[in-house]
C-alpha cells in the first residue's frame, strides 16, 4: 500500500554514503521513551538534590525580599550609589540578566529559522532560563527608579499631571524593548508548552494535575488541522522574535551609546552587546543542562553534539567580544578624542578597576578559546567550568564598562569610586535565589525538554522513512 | 467507549489507530481520494508533508498576524506623533519635535509593532483553531490519550457526509488502521 515512488527513491540525505550524521537522539529510543523519559521527571519525585539546591535558593529569595523591602522602606541611599556614579551594581546586573535572558529566544528563534534541528532538546529549558532571567533583571531598573510605587509613569497612560513620557529617551526605548521581550518570549514558549500539557494531561492519574494540566492544555488535541496554524503561528514568532532577540540588547546598549560620556559613546555597543548576550547565555544554559542531564538521566536527548553545538557557539561569540574589546582599544588610540583615549587608559592601565578589566578579557577572551580542541568541547568538566569562567567574565564586563567609566568623567575634580554595600551584595545573591527557585519549579512542575519537537525530530517520524521497518527491529533486539 | 455501540444514533466518530507515521501518511492520502470532508489525523508532533496528503492548503494565519503588526505600527507611530509633538513637547538636548523626530521613533514602533503582532499570532491561532475547547467527545476516546505519547490516529466523523456506518469502517481497515474504536457523542 505504500507509494513505491516514495518509499523507495527518498534517501535522506544524511543516509547518503560519507555523510552520515550524528543522530539527534541516542540509542534509538522510541516516542514512547522519550515521553515516559521527559513526563517522568514531572510526575515522579524529584530526587535529593533537587531539595538540597531548591531550599538554599527559596532562602536566597527571601534575603531578595527582605532587601526589596529594605530598600523600599529605607530609600535608594542602602545602595553604595553615589556621584559620579549613579549606575552601580543596579544596571551592572539588569544588563547581566538581560543578557542571560537572550539565549533563550536565540535557540527558540534563530536556530529554528535556520533549520538547526539540535535546538528541540534545549529550547524549552532555555526559554524557561530567559523568561526568568528578564524578571530578575526587570527587579533591578523597577527599584532603581527610588520610589518603586510610581513605576507605572514609565507606561504611556493618561496621569493626572498631564505628563507625557519622553519617546526619544533610549531609557523609554528600553523599557518598550524588555517589556515586548519578555510578553514575546512569554507567548513563544506557551505555544511551544500547548502540545506537551496536553502529553501531561493524558498521562495525568491524580485528579488535579489532571484539571491543571488540563486547564493549560486548553484542549488541545493535536489534529493536523491544529499542527497546520500552530506550525505556522510558531514559524511568525520565529521569525518575529529574530529581530526582536537582536533589537533587546541594542537598545539596552542605546542606553549607554547614546549619551556622550567617553568609553560609552561608541557605535560599535549594539553588535557587541548582542554577541556579548549570546555569549553569556549560552553559558548559564550550559551551566543549567549540563547538571540536568546528568541528573535525570538526559544523556541520550542532551547528547554531546548538543554541548559541542554550543560550546562551538560560545566560542565564536567569545571571539566577537574579544574582536569588539580589541577594536574598542584601537579606536580610542587611532581616535582624535583625548577624552576617550583618557577613559581607555585609565580603563586598562591606570583607573581603579584594572583589576576587573583584565579578569573579564581573561575570562570571556582567553578562557573560551580552549574550544578549539575537540577534547575541550567533549569534556564535560572543561565545558561546565568554561561556562562558569563566561559567566563571571560577562558579569565583569557590565562592571567594567559601568562603574569604570563613571567612576573616572571628564573633569578631575568629578572623579570618585563606588563600591557596592551589603545590600546590594544580598540582593544579587537573592536574584541568583529566585533565579534557581523559579528553575527548579519549572522543572517540577513543566516538561523540561519539548517533548513534541524531540519526536519530530527523530528518523521515524519522517512519514517517507525508507529504514521504519529494519529500525524497528534493530531497537526489538536492543530491548530484547 | 464500549457502550457507544448500544447508541448508534449518537456515534461522533470513528478513531484507527495506525502502526506509524508513514501508514498514516498514505492513509491519509487514500481518504483525501475519497472525498472525506469532516476528518482528520491526530498525531504526538506536526507530520511533514501531512497537509498535502490531507489536501489543505497553506495557513493563512499569517495574514491575521499582518494585520496586527500593522495596527501595531500604525498605533505605535499615531501614540509617539500625539504626545511627543502635540500633547507634551519634550525639548531635551535640541532634539525636534516635529516630523523630522522619526528616527528617535523606530525603536519603539518597531517593538509595538512585534508586541501586537506576537499577541495577534497567539489570540488568531487560538480562534482560527477554536480553542480554549475542554470538552470534547473525542476525549471520550480510549484510544486519544495514545495520540498525545506514540499512537498515530485518524478520525472520520459521522456528520461526514460520505460517512456509513459498515462502509466506513471496513474502508479504514482496508487504508491499513488496526484497532477502530467508536466514539459517541
Amino acid at each position: 500500500m505504500a507509494d513505491p515512488t516514495t518509499a523507495n527513491q527518498n534517501v535522506h540525505p544524511s543516509e547518503a554514503e560519507g555523510v552520515a550524521r550524528e543522530p539527534l537522539v541516542l540509542n534509538n529510543r522510541s516516542m514512547g521513551w522519550i515521553t515516559n523519559r521527559i513526563c517522568g521527571i514531572v510526575e515522579n519525585r524529584q530526587p535529593f538534590i533537587w531539595w538540597v539546591l531548591f531550599v538554599p535558593a527559596v532562602a536566597l529569595f527571601l534575603c531578595l525580599a527582605f532587601t526589596l523591602v529594605y530598600l523600599v522602606s529605607t530609600g535608594v541611599g542602602v545602595w553604595g550609589n553615589n556621584q559620579p556614579v549613579a549606575w552601580g551594581w543596579a544596571i551592572v546586573n539588569f544588563v547581566f540578566w538581560i543578557g542571560i535572558g537572550h539565549a533563550g529566544t536565540l535557540i527558540s528563534a534563530i536556530l529554528f529559522l535556520t533549520r538547526q534541528k539540535w535546538r528541540t532538546s534545549v529550547n524549552r529549558a532555555a526559554e524557561a532560563m530567559t523568561l526568568i532571567a528578564v524578571m530578575c533583571a526587570g527587579i533591578y531598573p523597577g527599584f532603581h527608579v527610588g520610589r518603586f510605587w510610581m513605576v507605572w509613569f514609565l507606561a504611556p497612560v493618561p496621569n493626572a499631571n498631564a505628563i507625557w513620557q519622553n519617546f526619544k529617551s533610549p531609557l523609554l526605548w528600553d523599557v518598550f524593548a524588555v517589556s515586548t521581550y519578555f510578553l514575546i518570549s512569554v507567548i513563544f514558549w506557551y505555544i511551544g508548552l500547548i502540545p506537551d500539557l496536553a502529553t501531561l494531561r493524558d498521562r495525568a492519574k491524580k485528579k488535579i494535575p489532571k484539571f491543571l494540566y488540563g486547564f493549560f492544555a486548553l484542549g488541545w488535541r493535536g489534529g493536523n488541522r491544529h499542527w497546520r496554524h500552530y506550525e505556522m503561528g510558531y514559524l511568525l514568532l520565529a521569525a518575529l522574535s529574530t529581530p526582536l532577540v537582536l533589537s533587546v540588547h541594542s537598545v539596552v546598549s542605546f542606553d549607554f551609546a547614546t549619551s556622550v560620556v567617553p568609553g560609552w559613546h561608541t557605535t560599535i555597543f549594539p553588535p557587541y552587546f548582542v554577541a556579548g548576550a549570546i555569549f553569556g547565555g549560552f553559558a548559564m544554559v550550559l551551566t543549567l543542562m549540563l547538571p540536568i542531564r546528568k541528573l535525570y538521566g538526559l544523556e541520550d536527548l542532551i547528547t554531546h553534539k548538543h554541548v559541542d553545538n554550543m560550546a562551538k557557539i560560545i566560542l565564536l561569540t567569545g571571539t566577537i567580544v574579544g574582536y569588539a574589546y580589541i577594536m574598542e582599544l584601537f579606536i580610542s588610540y587611532y581616535g582624535a578624542n583625548k577624552f576617550e583615549a583618557d577613559a581607555f587608559h585609565l580603563r586598562i592601565l591606570s583607573g581603579p578597576y584594572t583589576w576587573a578589566y583584565y579578569c573579564m578579557f581573561f575570562c570571556n577572551v582567553i578562557a573560551p578559546q580552549v574550544f578549539w580542541w575537540k577534547w575541550c568541547r567533549h569534556n564535560l568538566w572543561v565545558v561546565f567550568i568554561i561556562s562558569n569562567f563566561v559567566n563571571f567574565g560577562m558579569w565583569f564586563e557590565r562592571f567594567v564598562i559601568i562603574p569604570t567609566t563613571l567612576a573616572r568623567d571628564f573633569l578631575p575634580g568629578q572623579w570618585g569610586y563606588y563600591e557596592p554595600s551589603w545590600v546590594e551584595k544580598l540582593m544579587f545573591a537573592g536574584t541568583f535565589g529566585m533565579f534557581f527557585m523559579l528553575f527548579l519549579l519549572f522543572i517540577r512542575f513543566l516538561p523540561l525538554i519539548a517533548v513534541s519537537e524531540v519526536k519530530g525530530v527523530l528518523p521515524e517520524a519522517d512519514p517517507h522513512h525508507r529504514d521504519w521497518q529494519s529500525l524497528r527491529d534493530k531497537r526489538r533486539q536492543g530491548t530484547a | 467507549m464500549s457502550d457507544s455501540t448500544a447508541k448508534p444514533t449518537s456515534l461522533f466518530a470513528y478513531v484507527a489507530e495506525f502502526d506509524n507515521a508513514m501508514d498514516l501518511y498514505h492513509a491519509a492520502e487514500k481518504v483525501r481520494d475519497a472525498g472525506f470532508r469532516r476528518w482528520d489525523v491526530h498525531t504526538p508532533y506536526p507530520i511533514h508533508g501531512m497537509d498535502a496528503a490531507m489536501g489543505l492548503g497553506k495557513s493563512w494565519l499569517s495574514a491575521v498576524v499582518l494585520v496586527g503588526g500593522t495596527t501595531g505600527f500604525i498605533f505605535a507611530l499615531f501614540l509617539q506623533f500625539f504626545t511627543q509633538v502635540s500633547l507634551y513637547p519634550t525639548v531635551v538636548q535640541s532634539k525636534p519635535t516635529n516630523l523630522f523626530t522619526v528616527p528617535a521613533f523606530f525603536p519603539v514602533t518597531f517593538e509595538l509593532t512585534i508586541l501586537f503582532s506576537g499577541f495577534s499570532i497567539l489570540f488568531g491561532l487560538l480562534i482560527w483553531i477554536m480553542l480554549p475547547r475542554w470538552n470534547h467527545p473525542l476525549f471520550n476516546s480510549s484510544l486519544f490519550p495514545k495520540s498525545t505519547d506514540d499512537g498515530f490516529l485518524m478520525v472520520i466523523e459521522s456528520r461526514d457526509p460520505k460517512f456509513k456506518k459498515e462502509k466506513t469502517r471496513d474502508f479504514l481497515t482496508e487504508i491499513g488502521a488496526g484497532e477502530i474504536e467508536e466514539v459517541s457523542h
